[in-house]
């Protein structure tokens, strides 16, 4: 059974529309990159899929309705909602007794011992806590409640390096088992790049790029051209290029490996690389290339 | 605490989890969080009781004892200790609808709603769990006003007794028993079945309103009231809410005969067959299926 199913989702804010009737599948086992600019409609894909607004369309999660089935689907759904959503009058030992009173898959004892690896104190409050550790906080509530779906609107926004690297490695080490789904939204799409397994661009509503990062490392090169095969480089049709340092580099899709070694240095893509010219060429003159 | 904790554990055992989410369970931590996030619920009560104490050590106590005539110290002593209820209520009443335009305004603007329903905790649960906090209010006001007077007639004991008059009188005349029993009848009543329509009224506006609840609250009432007044030269909708207020007409009626301070221990039968009664509750529950269905597509401000 796929972890979420949507055909045609669609919403609308007045004459604003958010999402544009985008078809999405994501499998069991999965961790999902939704990558887009402000405004492009994750975050309203993400409360569509938590059942925190109607929508038009067909969408399953973990094979539930979520507008009507919410309560349940928390059951097997965690998320962290973009920054700080904690409460901030609450103290560590009243989140943990309220989380323990109300979720049944709740392991107090491995949330406990999520926070002993932290400096973050029992008897605190959230609004003493620094945002780092406020996100610290979050996490061993979440990692320690044995859900299915895990979702992250923009996890580590406003965190500092430190807290954003350990953020990633104890989801990935202490949390992440290879059966749960894990859907991120983030802006900092390079942290990521080596957590994903699937990637997704969507802009204005639509989902205007998927693939999984298998493909996505076999499929797309970038090869920094050495400045007398620039116009050898150009004849094999790259989908972007840029300048670097005065150099050129350019972004292939699917060429053959050989063929670019022969052009210049040739490495993988970031995310964010692959981002700007799949969403330039959506976006410019050449739209519709996609 | 910690038994609520091994509780869990024992639910965590595989095939049972469904039954732990029953019912009462999220209820009961919802009611739970609402007094950890909103002390002021027994705060208040509890800082105008000591405030009243102080007053009555001053002025009561003081000016019996300033007085030599015995007959006039006694009048004094025995004289009325109806302030107390009569300020808690008062109290219980601001701080309930203070905490009903507030309960689902707040988790809006500091955008903790997102972690709330980021829990298996229905709407259902959390808007029933916050109209229940009122009338939780009224038994608060109820105990602290009983510890308050208990108190204040050990200090008038220990005068009177310093005096020479009877202690005995004194707790007789103030009859305690059976005045915090009609105490927790008026509040159950009144307070809490009568006046339920204000505070589920308050709990839909907070649930509805993006910004300044307490405005949207209370100006249209005070609209139609002026609108009525000013277009029909009447003032129905006034004396209606008045009637709100103050409760069946018999309750009114026979106020003024009882001697702990108007509360008419009057036959249930006259309340519970009142209309108004029974038209606030349908009004109330009305409220509170319009505040569920808001809070259910509502994301932070």
């Amino acid at each position: 059974m796929a972890c979420i199913e949507a055909r045609g989702l669609r919403k609308a804010f007045g004459s604003t529309v958010a999402l544009d009737g985008i078809d999405l599948r994501v499998e069991e086992g999965r961790i999902l990159g939704l990558i887009g600019p402000n405004g492009a409609g994750k975050t309203t894909a993400l409360n569509a899929i938590l059942g925190l607004i109607p929508y038009e369309g067909q969408l399953r999660v973990l094979g539930r309705d979520p507008w009507t089935e919410r309560e349940r689907l928390m059951r097997d759904v965690c998320f962290i909602a973009d920054v700080a959503v904690l409460p901030r009058w609450m103290r560590v030992s009243q989140a943990l007794d309220y989380v323990a009173g109300v979720h049944p898959r709740f392991d107090r004892k491995k949330a406990e011992g999520l926070l002993a690896k932290t400096d973050i104190k029992r008897e605190s409050k959230v609004r003493e806590l620094s945002k780092g550790m406020v996100t610290q906080l979050h996490l061993a509530l979440v990692m320690a409640i044995d859900a299915r779906l895990l979702v992250l609107d923009e996890p580590t926004l406003g965190l500092d390096i430190l807290y954003r690297k350990q953020f990633y490695d104890s989801l990935l080490n202490d949390y992440f088992d290879g059966n749960r789904t894990i859907v991120v939204t983030t802006h900092q799409v390079d942290e990521i790049q080596n957590v994903l397994t699937d990637l997704m661009f969507i802009d204005h509503g639509r989902i205007v790029f998927e693939c999984s990062m298998e493909s996505f490392e076999s499929r797309y090169a970038e090869v920094k051209a050495n400045p007398e095969r620039v116009a050898a480089a150009r004849e094999l049709k790259p989908m972007h290029e840029r300048q670097a340092l005065g150099r050129t580099i350019f972004l292939f899709d699917g060429t053959d490996r050989q063929q670019l070694a022969a052009i210049g240095e040739v490495r993988t893509p970031t995310i964010a690389d692959v981002f700007v010219a799949v969403l330039g060429n959506h976006n410019g003159p050449k739209g519709g290339t996609l | 605490m910690s038994s609520a904790a091994g509780m869990t554990h024992s639910f965590d055992a595989p095939g049972t989890a469904n039954a732990a989410l029953t019912g009462t369970r999220p209820f009961y931590w919802s009611v739970r969080r609402e007094f950890w996030e909103n002390r002021y619920l027994y705060i208040a009560p509890l800082a105008v009781a000591a405030v009243t104490l102080i007053g009555f050590l001053i002025a009561t106590l003081g000016r019996a004892l300033s007085t030599a005539n015995l007959s006039q110290r006694r009048a004094i002593l025995e004289g009325p200790l109806d302030f107390p209820e009569n300020l808690l209520m008062g109290t219980a009443m601001f701080v309930g609808m203070y905490y009903c335009l507030e309960a689902l305004h707040g988790e809006r603007r500091d955008r903790s709603i997102l972690f709330w329903k980021s829990l298996p905790v229905s709407d259902v649960t959390t808007v029933l769990s916050k109209a229940t906090i009122p009338a939780l209010l009224q038994l608060i006001s109820w105990a602290t006003t009983v510890v308050l007077l208990f108190v204040m007639l050990v200090f008038s004991s220990l005068g009177a007794a310093g005096s020479g008059l009877s202690v005995t009188d004194l707790w007789r005349h103030a009859a305690l028993l059976q005045g915090s029993s009609i105490l927790l009848y008026h509040l159950m009543t009144l307070h809490t079945l009568w006046h339920a329509p204000f505070y589920a009224w308050a709990l839909l506006v907070s649930a509805w309103a993006r910004r300044a609840a307490i405005l949207w609250a209370t100006v249209p009432v005070v609209a139609v009231v002026l609108f009525e007044r000013i277009v029909f030269h009447s003032s129905h909708f006034a004396y209606y809410l008045l009637y709100r207020l103050a409760g069946p007409e018999d309750y009114l009626a026979g106020a003024h005969a009882d001697h702990m301070n108007g509360m008419l221990p009057f036959h249930p039968g006259t309340f519970f067959s009142s209309p108004g009664l029974w038209g606030g509750l349908l009004f109330t529950a009305i409220c509170l299926v319009l505040a569920i269905r808001l809070r259910r597509s509502r994301v932070p401000l």
